[in-house]
């Protein structure tokens, strides 16, 4: 089993849910423990909001990735919004422009092992990657 | 969905046992408000032992509930914090340093009780 686990496409609020929830089952059959499930989940939550909140639509995709002997949980979030104009203050903590905590990209880039982040005037591309110990 | 809320005396008792959407949260912060309102309850313990996953939005809306309920005059406490949930929202850089916490249900209304009588 390797590459792509299943997607998530993100149009409605309800859909944040169902990211999750899907990134918790792949996270539990790729033998990550509960706290990394929850740091996943959470991760993907936030990420899955972004997209919700700043475009009209986008997809979470999650792949298998191997650097043997390690197995990882790749989780790429991608959308064709606006894309993000200060590439640098969204990565401060306490940076929103939603009136919400600014705990969103700084925190996935906590809670994962890997992460990369690449926008412009067409779109946004999160790639985060956590390894399972 | 609707998360359930208990008077128990002067208090309210909530176990969060759904998984939170953003919908839910709000609808639910509404009704607690509501519900310390229509009561008159003085304090409200907000369990989370089922409670697998808080992200920046729920934590937002749970430290919100917090400063609304204390402006209408009620405590809130939360207990059961998961390890895992405390872990994550530390990392996430969350600290909810204003919101008043128990280990359970019982060391939960302890705390009220001590809170509410001090005053």
């Amino acid at each position: 089993m390797k590459g792509t686990l299943s997607s998530v496409v993100i149009k409605q609020e309800w859909d944040i849910v169902g990211a999750r929830q899907a990134g918790r089952q792949v996270s539990q059959d790729l033998g990550f423990g509960s706290v990394d499930q929850a740091r996943i989940a959470t991760a993907i939550s936030e990420l899955a909001r972004n997209i919700y909140l700043y475009t009209e639509e986008g997809e979470i995709t999650f792949e298998q990735v191997r650097d043997i002997p390690k197995v990882g949980l790749k989780i790429i979030a991608q959308d064709q919004g606006p894309g993000i104009k200060d590439l640098s203050a969204v990565m401060k903590d306490g940076y929103s422009t939603s009136g919400g905590l600014g705990a969103g990209l700084p925190g996935v880039k906590r809670l994962m092992d890997h992460f990369d982040l690449e926008s412009d005037e067409n779109g946004t591309k999160v790639t985060a990657i956590k390894w399972a110990r | 969905m609707r998360v359930p809320i208990l008077k128990l005396h002067n208090y309210l008792l909530v176990s969060i046992q759904i998984e939170l959407d953003d919908q839910t949260a709000m609808k639910f912060q509404e009704d607690l408000l509501g519900k310390i309102h229509d009561t008159g309850a003085t304090g409200v313990v907000i369990d989370l032992t089922s409670v697998e996953v808080v992200d920046s939005f729920i934590a937002k809306v749970f430290g919100d509930v917090v400063s609304m309920a204390d402006l209408m005059g009620a405590k809130v406490v939360f207990t059961g914090v998961q390890p895992a949930v405390s872990m994550t929202l530390i990392e996430l850089g969350i600290y909810l340093k204003e919101v008043p916490t128990a280990l359970d249900l019982e060391q939960g209304i302890i705390k009220l009780r001590q809170e509410l009588e001090e005053k």
